[in-house]
């Protein structure tokens, strides 16, 4: 939705400039229109994935939908987008320096699906009930692999989802530490255990969304390199 | 050979054979697969609907028991929800009350005011019942705190106690403040919703009955006053309940009253979907969709699109119907909510094999059998497929081992959806697939068949059989004249905003999206009670729904004289008794006509037994949601209700006056009574009949603003463009000024057959053999070059200049009688047509002076073989008939013809003149630094000095005409008639034995063209010479990068290295005779061949990169860029491809004969070439950016050959006029 119709946008955008692709063959003005987008959709999907997390208490129209909407604080959802936008902006550098661009599955639906999955894994994460919280873990962490696996296949993006993953836990856990916010049923030191693998799933779905935005650009930049 | 292999090839021959199966016979498989898809659905018929409505469960209030925890199956018609002891007990006192008897000294508020009064001492009653030193606050529910959004109802809502719902809510149970209020009527109603309400209402939930039959009004006809007290108890104690009913019914007996009350029924709830777990839903969907569009939109090269991407899409719905019909038809009832797990099944499922059997299936070879291309596509695929099904088939089977029994649930699903649209795929998807390539081949077929019909047909050539008969093209008159106009202009921003509406349709479908989720919200949370409505139906009619239950239940609006408890009283009382106590009539509405004194009369019906019945559904979910207590999955127990009849006399009713009631009584008129019972309803819908007759009168003049008066009649077709297909002049605007104006270069007399450049330079030859070189940079001509190369003329400016032979009268252009009576005495030494060729017939007729269907780019070498044919016919009537002398010279004066007879062409004078040259025309040329390589039709090859016209060398190894040249650094490729390739290497001696250098002529990844002085002594030797390159002629020639490749008719390309004239490769793939070549300077090489075929050669290597079929007739010009590949045919259409993945991106459909006219002048910037003007595309999205008319009238000649200089500037050809145009927005970013 909000992908597709930027997505669209950003191609009539430049269809309508037409002669004036210089525009946005400038570096700066499409890496802020990427990192725009990217916000957009880590901000739209925080919101979304936190409201699967809220628990179902209220089983009726509250007359509060929209608080439960914004149920959490305020500074998730734009850390959320920031980081996502960041996430997404990196990814094709890394692959640009490393020198060996991305090559597997670059399409729209292939996106999609894997956005798609990683929705899954929060809904499961969610409204799954499991026995316990090491089984919660080891099943989810199988399924961000996987989806690693299907949509990626990068040393690059493991790795970064890995450091990524790690340094987001921390983050969370020194704020859960400085008592910024808690969980309802923390079961390891003070956080949830599942915690890395939706942070590690995360990451590869904005890097994915990242490089297929990246691929916009690559065309004009590859044109301005050839001209040069 | 290995197991995999072995494997591999047994999956292959299973899938080939199963495609000619499918493909041989599709309605049978069609048939047999949508009754397999039925069969397979049809135990979902048998499942419960998806719905959240309450269900009920009725037992004996006598021998209830709290159903214990455990699974007691015995228990056959007990639901499995009733388990445990549910949340609450209900009990409710349903009170009605009266003033009677009415008298005229009472005032409308009398009605309620007095009766509702006496809510608060039935309170006081019941909260200080007791029985055996048990009271209600030791049995009642306990709730807390309302929940925190709900802080404008705490005044209103009990909190900190005992849930005890009642009127006396609105005024906190106090008497006093009841007293005290002015406006009851306002009290009760300032807390009512404005709009729409889609739940229970504060009015309902403390009134306990639906809002119109509270009686609470003015206008009431009744005068009885409705209203329950609700108490919900959290334990059962019977003799409790029992005692607090009898003393209720001692202290109020009601008389007439026989309700049953034997019964208690357990209404389970179940979940409800909030707009808070919508959302999530919704993206899920929402990301769905999105998979499918960008999926589907991947099907090309098919008939309809449309109709495949929805086989696809019914694929992978009928293979999940398909799996949850299989799964319950085994036992396996599924828990999980389909409508969570859809989405994700759908996803795991995917759409891609679909695709990859599409892409595969249309990859293969057009000319095949329908049966065979789809076994082929199929074989091709599937061991990918196979492989991939067993991938996701083990993941799966993890999932399984997971233990989660949600999970294990989900693989299950998901497993049998894989293999059931596994099936579907094989034999559903692939049938409708081969039906579609069926159609396209027929629509091929009736869009081919005149076209060859016109042609001859072609014979073998047994007089010359080294030239090939020419391909079946089709004729030009066949191919649908696109209109010219449609590209005419440039678009401002705004209509292309509107367009872009327009074309996606976008207001439409967020209307009709917009009105399905209201209609959708509407129904599901049903405001005006249509659900109960249709379940008290439903209820009524079948008998086994509701067992246990009276079977009148709840139908009493519907048949008001129906229950039994009032069967005697059918009839409408008399007239009015005064004793309330004797009061045993029908309902008030039975009463005829108004009785403005009559007294009210309670009656008890059969209605009142449960009156929660005729509240909403959401009347308890929402009671209890308040204090955060859900319902969800859990059951309330409904006691049976204790009525209460209250009678007060008038008196009374006077005395609870307060000052105000009797003021504001007689202000409203009774005409206002119905309205005001219906007032939403007929809110609703005024407000929706307004809304409806807005939209349509708001469309009908978008329609009439935007849409023009012939809308739909004159459309353009252009179905072949799919993105920036902006039908511009159906909409009346007329093109902007164009700020590029194009440079004519006029001097040709006739039609220009040959261009090459150098960046700086510009070498034209035209028709009469006249070789002219200009400026590139400024349009000036600097050189001519006559056919006869011995004079030469310098001149400054080109415009005024005429060289001698040229003529400004038309009738030169052909052999022309002038030119005879002018030499009298010459015509018969030197006739027109030379003596050589007297034996020979006139092929003057035979000539094409189509050019649509040559590809211009390869004018030379086109014209060495393809009319062959054509000859070869005129040779034998030649046979038959003796010479003409003079033969009838072709009537079209601005004909063009083939070098073949362009000996006709020269002029006596020049044969004078030298005599050496005369039966050779140039049949190629090419430009480097200042030489102009030309080569002849004679085999002769010279070399000019393109500055000072001079003649610098030439070389006559060669007898076979030069069909096309390669000029590259110092060497000089010329691909002969014959077949053969020479290599000549240009050798300067100059005085000072250096060569100098000019700059690099703008970019800077073209090797330097040497410059060679006047001074410099050039010779040219023929190196080497390949006699047999090719079988058959060599049609393209192109150098670049160290590599000559030559494309030729015996259908293969081969490439050699140019320093050693060594062969590297001889590339197959082609089903037809090469047409079209591209290499580069980074080693790309793309080949286009006669059957529409468009290879992509790794150069290095030599292995095939990529290999798809584009269009219908020959491929006549490729260009590649760095991430496309562009290409043009016969069949006038350009066809954009990605590189990497050989997936077409878009078309552009070309006006009849410029189809062959394309350069690309930057990686975004495409220039195609019009009737008349050039167009300017965008590369990435093809949208048309500009167009350029190049001569003052509309109507030009078409641009058949395009030429793209380096200094962004293009050249085109145009009749006998050169058109140079600069491009002034790519030099700003040359720059």
């Amino acid at each position: 939705s909000e992908l597709t119709l930027a997505a669209e946008w950003l191609g009539n955008g430049v269809a309508l400039r037409g002669p004036y692709i210089s525009m946005i063959t400038n570096h700066t003005t499409n890496l802020l229109i990427r990192g725009g987008m990217l916000f957009v959709v880590g901000v739209f999907l925080a919101l979304v994935l936190n409201l699967l997390q809220v628990q179902r208490n209220v089983t009726l129209f509250p007359p509060d939908v929209i608080s439960s909407v914004f149920s959490s604080a305020w500074w998730v959802p734009p850390c959320c987008g920031t980081a996502s936008a960041l996430i997404g902006l990196l990814y094709p550098c890394i692959d640009r320096h490393l020198g060996e661009p991305h090559k597997l599955k670059r399409e729209w639906s292939s996106v999609m699906r894997c956005v798609a999955v990683f929705v899954g894994i929060n809904h499961a994460s969610a409204k799954v009930d499991f026995a316990n919280n090491v089984q919660l873990s080891l099943t989810l962490a199988a399924l961000s692999v996987g989806l690693w696996w299907t949509f990626d296949r990068s040393r690059s993006g493991f790795g970064m989802g890995v450091a990524v993953a790690l340094l987001a836990t921390l983050a969370t856990q020194l704020l859960v530490y400085n008592g910024v916010f808690q969980y309802t049923s923390p079961d390891f030191l003070y956080i949830r255990s599942w915690l890395p693998c939706i942070f590690f799933a995360g990451v590869i779905t904005m890097g994915n969304i990242g490089r297929q935005l990246a691929l916009y650009e690559c065309k004009f930049v590859q044109e301005k390199i050839h001209q040069d | 050979m290995t197991v995999r292999e072995r494997l591999r090839q047994n999956i292959s021959a299973a899938f080939y054979r199963h495609g000619l199966l499918c493909a041989s016979y599709p309605v049978p498989i069609i048939l047999f697969t949508s009754a397999s898809i039925l069969t397979c659905c049809y135990p979902l018929l048998k499942l419960p609907l998806p719905g959240t409505g309450p269900v009920e469960f009725t037992t004996g209030v006598r021998d209830y028991s709290v159903p214990s925890h455990g699974t007691q199956g015995d228990l056959g018609e007990r639901p499995d929800w009733y388990r445990g002891p549910p949340v609450a007990y209900i009990q409710q006192v349903l009170v009605k009350a009266a003033v009677s008897p009415w008298d005229s000294s009472l005032v409308p508020v009398d009605v309620f005011r007095s009766p509702l009064g006496r809510v608060f001492s039935l309170l006081e009653e019941i909260r200080d019942h007791v029985y055996t030193d048990r009271s209600l606050e030791s049995l009642c529910l306990q709730v807390t705190d309302l929940l925190p959004g709900l802080r404008r109802m705490q005044s209103l809502l009990p909190e900190h106690g005992c849930l005890l719902v009642s009127p006396g809510n609105y005024w906190q149970n106090r008497r006093d403040m009841f007293d005290s209020d002015p406006d009851i009527l306002k009290t009760v109603h300032q807390h009512e919703p404005k709009g729409l309400h889609t739940s229970a209402t504060l009015k309902d939930l403390l009134f306990g009955v639906p809002g119109k039959s509270t009686g609470v009004s003015l206008y009431s006809k009744k005068r009885v006053v409705t209203y329950t007290i609700t108490i919900a108890l959290s334990s059962y104690d019977a003799r409790f309940v029992a005692s607090l009913r009898a003393r209720l019914k001692q202290l109020h007996p009601s008389t007439n009253c026989s309700l049953r009350e034997d019964h208690m029924v357990h209404v389970h709830f179940k979940e409800e979907i909030g707009i808070a777990e919508l959302i999530p839903l919704v993206t899920t969907y929402i990301i769905l969709f999105a998979y499918i569009y960008f999926s589907t939109r991947k099907i090309d090269m098919v008939k309809s699109k449309w109709g495949l991407a929805l086989a696809a899409v019914v694929t992978v719905l009928s293979s999940l119907l398909m799996s949850v019909g299989l799964c319950s038809l085994f036992g396996l009832t599924p828990t999980l909510n389909g409508g969570e797990i859809f989405p994700y099944l759908v996803v795991v499922i995917g759409l891609e094999n679909v695709l990859v059997l599409t892409k595969s299936v249309v990859s293969t070879p057009v000319d095949l059998e329908v049966k065979l291309r789809i076994a082929q596509g199929l074989s091709s695929e599937s061991w990918s497929i196979m492989k991939n099904m067993a991938t996701e088939l083990v993941i799966i089977l993890i999932g399984y081992f997971t233990l989660v029994p949600a999970i294990q649930e989900f693989c299950l699903f998901a497993v049998v959806g894989l293999v059931s649209d596994f099936f579907l795929q094989m034999f559903f998807f692939t049938t409708v697939l081969s039906i579609d390539i069926r159609r396209m081949e027929l629509a091929d077929l009736n869009r081919r068949l005149p076209a060859e019909a016109g042609m001859p047909p072609p014979k073998p050539g047994p007089l010359r059989p080294r030239e090939a008969p020419p391909p079946s093209r089709p004729s030009p008159h066949t191919i649908t004249l696109q209109a010219p106009a449609f590209r005419n202009l440039r678009l401002p921003k705004r209509l292309r905003v509107v367009y872009f509406l327009a074309r996606t349709r976008l207001a439409q479908r967020i209307i009709m999206v917009g009105t399905v989720i209201w209609i959708g919200i509407l129904v599901y949370t049903d405001p005006a009670g249509l659900r109960t409505y249709l379940a008290a139906q439903v209820s009524e009619q079948s008998p086994l729904g509701e067992a246990g239950l009276p079977p009148h239940l709840g139908v009493a609006p519907v048949f008001p004289g129906g229950d039994p408890t009032s069967t005697l009283n059918v009839l409408p009382a008399p007239e009015p008794t005064p004793l309330p106590e004797n009061q045993s009539q029908g309902h008030g509405e039975a009463r005829s006509g108004p009785a403005p004194l009559t007294s009210p009369q309670i009656t008890w019906g059969s209605e009142d037994e449960e009156v929660w019945r005729r509240l909403s559904f959401r009347y308890w979910p929402s009671l209890f949601s308040y204090y955060n207590i859900t319902l969800a999955k859990r059951y309330i127990s409904i006691l049976p209700v204790i009525p209460v009849t209250l009678h007060l006399s008038p008196q009374e009713a006077i005395e609870t006056r307060h000052p105000q009631d009797t003021q504001h009584a007689p202000r409203t008129s009774a005409k206002t009574t119905e309205l005001q019972a219906d007032l939403t309803l007929y809110k609703v819908a005024a407000l929706g009949l307004f809304a409806g007759v807005l939209l349509v009168l708001l469309l009908f003049c978008l329609y009439r603003v935007l849409c023009p008066r012939n809308y739909g009649q004159n459309g353009v077709q252009h179905g072949r463009r799919r993105r920036g297909d902006l039908p511009c002049d159906e909409y009346g605007y007329s093109p902007p000024v164009s700020e590029i104006s194009p440079l004519l270069l006029r001097g040709h007399s006739m039609d220009i057959e040959c261009l090459a450049n150098d960046g700086m330079l510009l070498a034209s030859c035209c028709l009469a053999g006249q070789i002219r070189v200009w400026d590139a940079q400024t349009g000036d001509c600097l050189t001519v070059i006559p056919n006869n190369g011995l004079r030469r003329s310098s001149s400054s400016g080109c415009w005024e200049h005429r060289d001698g032979w040229d003529p400004s009268s038309p009738a030169r252009n052909a052999s022309t009688p002038i030119m005879d009576n002018e030499h009298p005495l010459r015509r018969r030494t030197t006739p027109v047509r030379p003596a050589l060729f007297g034996d020979q017939p006139d092929l003057t007729p035979l000539i094409d002076t189509n050019f649509g269907e040559v590809p211009p780019s390869q004018m030379m070498p086109g014209c060495g073989f393809d009319f062959g044919e054509l000859v070869e016919r005129a040779y034998k009537e030649h046979e038959a008939s003796p010479p003409l002398p003079f033969p009838p010279s072709p009537p079209a004066a601005r004909q063009r013809r083939r070098s073949l007879g362009d000996q006709s062409v020269a002029p006596p004078e020049q044969v004078l003149l030298a005599p050496w040259d005369w039966d050779s025309s140039v049949w190629s040329m090419e430009l480097r630094g200042n030489l102009i390589a030309a080569g002849r039709s004679s085999g002769k090859l010279e070399l000019w000095d393109a500055v000072e016209g001079s003649l610098r060398c030439c070389n006559e190894d060669g007898s076979s005409g030069i069909t096309a040249l390669a000029f590259l650094n110092n060497r000089i490729v010329a691909a002969r008639l014959n077949g053969s390739l020479d290599f000549f290497t240009v050798d300067i001696h100059k005085p000072l034995g250096l060569l100098q250098y000019r700059g690099p002529p703008g970019r800077a990844s073209l090797p330097p063209s040497p410059c060679y002085s006047s001074e410099d002594v050039i010779s040219c030797q023929l190196t080497r010479s390949v006699q047999c390159a090719h079988q058959k002629p060599i049609t393209v020639l192109r150098a670049a990068a160290g590599r000559v490749v030559t494309g030729s008719q015996d259908h293969t390309v081969r490439v050699y290295r140019l320093e050693d004239s060594c062969c590297l490769f001889t590339l197959q793939g082609h089903a037809g005779g090469i047409t079209a070549i591209y290499i580069d300077q980074t080693m790309v090489l793309a080949s286009g061949g006669q059957d529409g075929a468009i290879c992509l050669w790794d150069v290095l290597t030599g292995s095939r990169v990529s290999h798809v079929y584009g269009h219908r007739g020959d491929v006549t010009s490729l260009v590649c860029t760095t991430s496309c590949v562009l290409s043009s045919g016969l069949d006038d259409l350009i066809c954009i491809w990605d590189r990497s993945t050989g997936i077409k991106l878009y078309s552009i459909q070309q006006e009849v004969g410029c189809g062959a006219s394309l350069g690309v002048i930057s990686e975004s910037l495409l220039v195609t070439g019009g009737q008349g003007c050039v167009s300017f595309w965008d590369l990435n999205y093809g949208d048309l950016l500009q167009t350029v008319y190049l001569g003052q009238s509309g109507e030009g000649q078409p641009v058949r050959q395009l030429l793209v200089l380096d200094n962004a500037a293009i050249v085109c050809d145009f009749g006998s006029e050169l058109s140079l145009v600069y491009v002034p927005s790519v030099l700003e970013k040359l720059d």
